[in-house]
């Protein structure tokens, strides 16, 4: 029987065993999630990202939008009345890696899709102050200074392989041979300001109201 | 119906959490009953006098880790959390959402029904009406209407009595529910010269400092180039389209020669999102007497 002084005495008994520990968490935390319909199917209405909201998202990640909006509502009547439907899991299904986001200096972002013009996301992109005077966000104006093709979309083939690759092994549908073909005439000379608005426009229009 | 795809994980889940359960309660149970001898120390000395006892646990501590056995197995009885099994409570984080909307709603239902019961220009009136509508601008409209209601460039001012798709209750609810498209068409083929004489007609039409030769010339490109289509004969706007009066002082995107010149050549086009699934009909008839009651008295 092992003794309480051996654990105690060895560094690689004491790891072997913490990680066992770990490991046996992480098979009821985590294991099940892979096996689940509502996390594993996508909502009806979800989509892959096409080229050019795949892109534009990783513009999101590379400006690093996820420290201050979230991208997860929660089922909460204050934030459903403001933002629209809380969040479900199906609706990530084609977020890798998701952006929940864990701080809100911004709104949640989730269901901004479609809420204000492109006109409002181009103004408010260039310097968030023209348009609300009170806001304390960075601007972003050097993103229209910026073609996508030469940045995040110079590699969008094998992004979008990749991500085809993910959602053949869950079963999902995914793109086709065509649309990845077609990625780099549909981002075409669009700046990485124009796909980031694609993005943003795209966010959580899948679930309506609660209402 | 069951969320897992095989009702192996079910079965998985359920397994796994009773056995670890049951393994905590083992091993208390057993810890429990060991011996010990009382004053024996684990034979370490450190800094010369410093040495451990092997005594076991304080009883209330072991009975704490009693409790929280006791505390995971309640529980599990009461919340969703054995594989498939719903708890005998049948919570969900949806059914919690539910009746929390439920709740407010019964409480705020009886005032929007006394505020829809009523003229929208009425309501524009009503004290505690305003006071709830300026709740709704501030979550609302202020990203776009800022939060003075005075807007921005490209985005119209709701304080003043200018109206680009009409200030009547019916119009400002039409506008909120279903939202607007406005659509300013690029005139590049007109050339720059033809572009600076209108430039400097419309600048005549609100007695801004102007060269009255282009203005002149500009008119007749006014006339000719269609632009009466939308804004009309007199340049009154039409707010069908939501072509803006061009003879006033109000100026939605700048009144400079330049920022005109920029209007006629590449065209402006803004959108007013759709409200109506959003608000529901209650709250877009507070909001448009709200809008309403922000331009009574401006001149």
């Amino acid at each position: 029987m092992l003794k309480h002084e051996q654990i105690e005495k060895s560094v690689t008994l004491l790891i072997v065993l913490t990680l066992l520990v770990v490991i046996w968490g992480g098979l009821l935390e985590i294991v099940p999630l892979f096996f689940q319909k509502s996390t594993t199917t996508p909502v009806e209405g979800t989509k892959p990202y096409d080229a050019v909201r795949l892109a534009g998202r990783d513009v999101y990640l590379r400006e690093g939008c996820y420290n201050c909006h979230s991208q997860m509502i929660r089922p909460f009547r204050a934030e459903t009345e403001r933002y629209g439907h809380y969040s479900v899991a199906g609706e990530y299904v084609y977020d890798h890696p998701f952006q929940w986001g864990s701080k809100r200096t911004g709104p949640d972002l989730h269901r901004v899709g479609g809420r204000y013009s492109d006109e409002w996301q181009r103004a408010h992109l260039m310097n968030p102050r023209d348009v609300v005077p009170e806001s304390n966000m960075p601007a972003f104006a050097f993103l229209a200074g910026n073609k996508a093709k030469d940045t995040v979309g110079a590699d969008i083939e094998k992004k979008m392989q990749v991500m085809r690759t993910y959602a053949n092994v869950r079963g999902i549908p995914t793109y086709s041979d065509e649309e990845i073909k077609g990625a780099k005439a549909a981002i075409g000379d669009k700046t990485e300001l124009d796909v980031l608005i694609a993005y943003l426009q795209g966010m959580g229009t899948a679930l309506k109201n609660v209402k | 119906m069951s969320d897992f795809v095989s009702d192996f994980w079910n079965l998985y889940v359920v397994v796994i959490v009773l056995a670890s359960i049951l393994a905590c309660a083992v091993l208390l149970i057993v810890q429990g009953k060991a011996t010990f001898t009382p004053g024996k120390t684990m034979g370490h000395v450190w800094d010369e006098t410093l040495e451990e006892y092997n005594n076991p646990m304080p009883k209330w501590w072991s009975w704490m880790f009693v409790i929280t056995v006791i505390f995971a197995l309640v529980y599990l009885a009461l919340y969703p959390g054995l594989g498939n099994y719903k708890g005998m409570l049948g919570w969900t984080s949806g059914g919690q959402h539910k009746a929390e909307v439920e709740k407010m709603d019964a409480t705020v239902k009886p005032l929007f029904d006394k505020f829809m019961a009523m003229d929208v220009k009425a309501v524009a009136g009503d004290k505690q009406a305003m006071e709830m509508g300026k709740r709704l601008f501030l979550t609302y409209c202020m990203q776009c209407h800022g939060a003075d209601a005075r807007g921005a460039k490209g985005f119209p001012n709701l304080t003043d009595s200018d109206w680009q798709y009409g200030g009547e209750p019916d119009q400002i609810k039409e506008t909120i529910s279903n939202g607007r498209m406005g659509v300013m068409p690029p005139h590049e083929q007109l050339g720059a010269d033809s572009i600076k004489d209108l430039a400097n007609f419309v600048r005549s039409l609100s007695g801004l400092p102007n060269d009255s030769v282009r203005a002149a010339k500009g008119k007749e490109t006014f006339e000719s180039a269609g632009c009466v289509g939308c804004h009309g004969m007199d340049a009154h706007g039409m707010h069908a389209v939501g072509a803006p009066n061009l003879t006033d002082k109000t100026w939605l995107y700048g009144s400079s020669e330049a920022t005109i010149t920029e209007t006629i050549t590449k065209g402006r086009q803004n959108q007013m999102p759709a409200w109506k699934e959003f608000l529901g009909e209650a709250k877009v008839h507070l909001l448009s007497a709200y809008v309403i009651s922000l331009s009574q008295g401006a001149k």
